[in-house]
């Protein structure tokens, strides 16, 4: 419970570094206070970026996004597992590869049902930021990306390959179906989950 | 760690108790009141996340600005530049605004705000704009209350001291100017003591276009050469009049705080706009020759155009008779505040300590009656008695201003005796007094200047603050101070600090605001000659030894961010647009040796500013807002060459020609 607590302080707080330290300190307390308000599971009552309702005109985020596809409600399952709802909508900017329910189907049996319990939260999470970048790759620069041979590192602190191939650009070795430009960045979808190695 | 959550839980059943008690506190303040009322604290208290019920515009005073605060809390969001440069936003500095602060007298960097007053519809305020009046180059800006942004200025021509200003009428048919010097009308070289009989005091009525809020001189009326110091609109059954304090009647030019004291009683000029609008719209008036500028703000070009007038519409009161009275006040009559239902008139007698209260009724009824004492300059001198509702002896010392409750209460401030005093209209009779930490100018009652006061809370302006707040030195802050009114007794909540000086405010209840503001300029409907819709459209071009950078930013970069080819001795513009959509995502834009501010850029946005390149090398520039968490990454580079040298111009962005990298 520890390692899991303060991994994710650890993912909170590199996501909200150009804010003030204060984020990560307010977020235990207004989630408990939440808890306190309401017994229904109601957005409105949640607080953060994440629940900052939508203006009129502007750009989706890479939460609405995701959320406003039914193929990703297994990642979005995850996102509000893990707790990282309000990371990924922050400032940013933000590339997330996103992988399709069908992705987290190709895992073995069980294995998503495990990670969304509560005493693995720590170790979905990780997974997670596994597939965020901390910057802003559109398609091309992923492609120049891969011509000059740079690698993507991604919120976990690992790094991902990047390959142009004929059919396409591929990262960690699995091809990139479809791209979305988002206000705080970008979605590349994949078929894959990138567990990474250990 | 499980400490650490035990300390949250803690905080939160806190938090909860705290949000919990909100609601019964706020319904007790009426019933219970003084000093017995238990927590004064937990009623200003506004929880971290949660929203104030009201805006409070502040005057900046000599600081030129308006400032935004939330009521209860006297927390403050934004200082909004209105007349003053502002280098934190580049207002005033940077090509798409600069124009806004251009007067007949060239560019003046600096302006003293007064009398921040609300748009009405109806008699309510209605959120639209705020309207600020400044004083020393006199001129009346409009402030958006959706972007929260200047968006038109105008000079006021045969004017000096623009004081008895910027009040609106209940529908906010006019915003007035009135002149605090009488001036010689128009200007012309003539010896001072000449002044009596020949100076002028102009009352300027501008006309708001409802729709856009666009602003013109109607008329001017060329009044006698008295100080005319405040104003307010006549309300309900006093609408289509308004009402204007005077002072040296004297009309002396010298020594003022002697010979301007002179007459024991000066006048409240009563003004029939109605009148004189159909006597204008008939033919009336003269147009004679002025110079004043106007200055617009351009929605979707993203800049101001000043164009310079050269006329203006002169009514003579002898022209239009029964428009114009003078009602006898005493004595140097500062505040001139009319109660919600419009029937009284009330003259702050600053050197009489009495209030004076006129009657509406009574004055339609002496007009009738031509119950006059004589004239003045043609206007004629209403019987005090005959208009006259009563005074309010001794109240206090040095009366200035008074706003209204919906009780038929009346708040007064004194600034000699630092007090402010509630009393009854209707009575003449003191109902409560309370100290202020020092010397009161303004208060405000949100809603003040209407109908329908939102009568809550007051807000006391205070000039001297002395031994309230941490000293700073010689030079310490103003203040504002919080009152709950809605019991018998005032109670003193909240002291908080201000900018400048608090000259006036002007207060509205949130949500007449709040869900309207903008939260992102449209990049679609950007029309600046100089926007870049997308990174592709980035691009550099010389004209002769100007070089124009067509430049964008979006987390996490500038684009071109490499530049050569600029020489020593060229103009570099850079035009920048924010290309995100996205709420709360500004870049700043900082240029080494240039010699103006930064700019900070809202998403959709394009500003230029111009940089002139004096020594050779290679010069950074960067994001001043941190925008990202690659904030320290948004910066970029130009090469610059000597004069005459023939470096090729390139642009680039990671090595490549923006929009030609496939």
């Amino acid at each position: 419970m520890k390692q899991a607590m303060l991994l994710l302080m650890g993912v909170v707080f590199l996501f909200y570094s150009c804010g003030e330290p204060t984020s990560t300190a307010e977020k235990p307390t207004s989630k408990q206070s939440t808890q306190a308000q309401s017994s229904t599971e109601d957005n409105q009552t949640k607080k953060g970026q994440a629940y900052v309702p939508a203006v009129e005109g502007e750009q989706a985020n890479a939460l609405q996004v995701a959320m406003s596809l039914p193929d990703f409600s297994t990642l979005v399952a995850a996102i509000k597992a893990a707790e990282v709802e309000n990371a990924v909508v922050n400032a940013g900017p933000l590339t997330i590869f996103a992988p399709l329910n069908s992705a987290f189907d190709k895992l073995p049996k069980g294995t998503v049902e495990t990670l969304l319990k509560p005493e693995n939260k720590g170790k979905l999470a990780f997974i997670l930021t596994n597939h965020v970048a901390p910057a802003n790759y559109p398609t091309k620069q992923l492609k120049k990306d891969a011509k000059k041979g740079r690698k993507l590192f991604m919120a976990s602190g690992k790094y991902l390959t990047v390959e142009n191939k004929p059919d396409g650009i591929y990262v960690g070795g699995t091809k990139i179906l479809k791209s979305v430009k988002v206000s705080n960045g970008w979605i590349h979808v994949i078929d894959e989950v990138l567990v990474p190695a250990e | 760690m499980k400490q650490l959550i035990n300390y949250f839980m803690v905080l939160a059943v806190i938090g909860f108790l705290a949000s919990c008690n909100q609601a019964p506190t706020k319904k007790s303040t009426s019933s219970k009141s003084g000093a017995l009322s238990g927590s004064v604290a937990e009623r200003v208290y506004v929880a971290p996340g949660e929203h104030d019920s009201h805006y409070a515009f502040i005057s900046g005073g000599f600081s030129g600005q308006l400032s935004v605060y939330g009521l209860p809390s006297g927390r403050l969001f934004r200082v909004v530049p209105v007349f003053s440069q502002d280098p934190e936003k580049g207002y005033g500095y940077n090509q798409e605004t600069k124009p806004m602060l251009m007067t007949s007298h060239g560019f003046v960097p600096w302006g003293d705000s007064h009398h921040p007053d609300i748009s009405q519809t109806n008699g309510t305020v209605d959120g639209r704009w705020v309207f600020i009046n400044e004083n020393n180059t006199p001129r009346i800006a409009r402030v958006s209350l959706k972007t929260f942004e200047t968006e038109e200025i105008i000079e006021i021509p045969n004017s000096a001291g623009n004081h008895s200003s910027s009040f609106v009428t209940e529908n906010t048919e006019y915003v007035v100017a009135g002149t605090r010097f009488a001036v010689p009308f128009p200007q012309r070289d003539m010896s001072i003591k000449d002044m009596k009989g020949n100076f002028k005091g102009a009352l300027t009525f501008l006309k708001v276009d409802p729709t856009t809020g666009h602003m013109s001189i109607a008329f001017q009326i060329k009044m006698p050469g008295f100080n005319y110091d405040l104003a307010h609109p006549g309300r309900g059954k006093s609408h289509g009049w308004f009402f204007f304090s005077t002072y040296n009647t004297e009309e002396a030019n010298s020594l003022l705080e002697v010979n301007a004291s002179q007459n024991d009683k000066d006048f409240i000029a009563a003004i029939n706009w109605k009148k004189i609008e159909e006597y204008v719209a008939n033919g009336g008036g003269k147009k004679v020759a002025a110079k004043y500028t106007h200055n617009l703000w351009h929605d979707n070009q993203h800049a101001t155009t000043s164009t310079m007038e050269k006329e203006v519409l002169v009514v003579e009161p002898k022209d239009v008779p029964g428009a114009i009275f003078f009602l006898p006040t005493a004595k140097s009559p500062h505040g001139c505040d009319v109660d919600p239902s419009g029937e009284y008139i009330i003259g702050n007698g600053k050197l009489a300590a009495a209030m004076t209260v006129h009657s509406f009724s009574k004055l339609q009824k002496a007009i009738e009656d031509k119950a006059f004492d004589g004239e003045k300059y043609g206007i004629p001198v209403v019987k005090f008695e005959a208009v006259n509702y009563g005074v309010l002896e001794n109240p206090g010392l040095g009366p200035l201003h008074t706003e209204f409750d919906t009780r038929g209460n009346a708040y007064t401030t004194f600034f000699i005796s630092s007090e402010v005093v509630k009393w009854n209209i209707k009575d003449l009779k003191v109902i409560d007094r309370h100290p202020v930490y020092y010397s009161v100018g303004h208060l405000m009652i949100p809603g003040g200047n209407s109908q329908h006061p939102d009568d809550k809370y007051l807000v006391a302006m205070n000039k001297i603050t002395k031994d309230r707040y941490l000293s700073t030195g010689p030079e310490v802050c103003q203040s504002a101070q919080l009152f709950d009114i809605s019991g018998e007794k005032m109670e003193l909540l909240l002291d908080f600090p201000t900018i400048g000086e608090p000259h006036y405010a002007a207060g509205i209840a949130a949500d007449k605001i709040e869900p309207k503001t903008t939260k992102i300029y449209k990049l679609e409907e950007n029309t600046h000659p100089y926007a870049v819709k997308s990174e592709a459209e980035t691009k550099v071009e010389r004209k002769g030894n100007e070089v124009h950078i067509y430049m964008s930013m979006i987390r996490s970069h500038f684009s071109p961010d490499n530049i050569e080819g600029v020489k020593v001795g060229d103009k570099v513009f850079f035009h920048v647009t924010n290309l995100e959509q996205d709420y709360d995502v500004p870049h700043g834009i900082a240029m080494i040796g240039a010699n103006t501010s930064e700019m900070l850029i809202m998403p959709g946005r394009t500003a230029t500013m111009i940089w002139e390149p004096k020594e050779v090398g290679v010069w950074p520039f960067y994001c001043t807002d941190f925008c990202s968490a690659l904030h320290q990454e948004m910066q970029g580079y130009i090469r610059v060459s000597p004069r005459g040298s023939n470096t090729p111009l390139t642009f680039t962005l990671d090595g490549d020609v923006p929009g030609q990298d496939e």
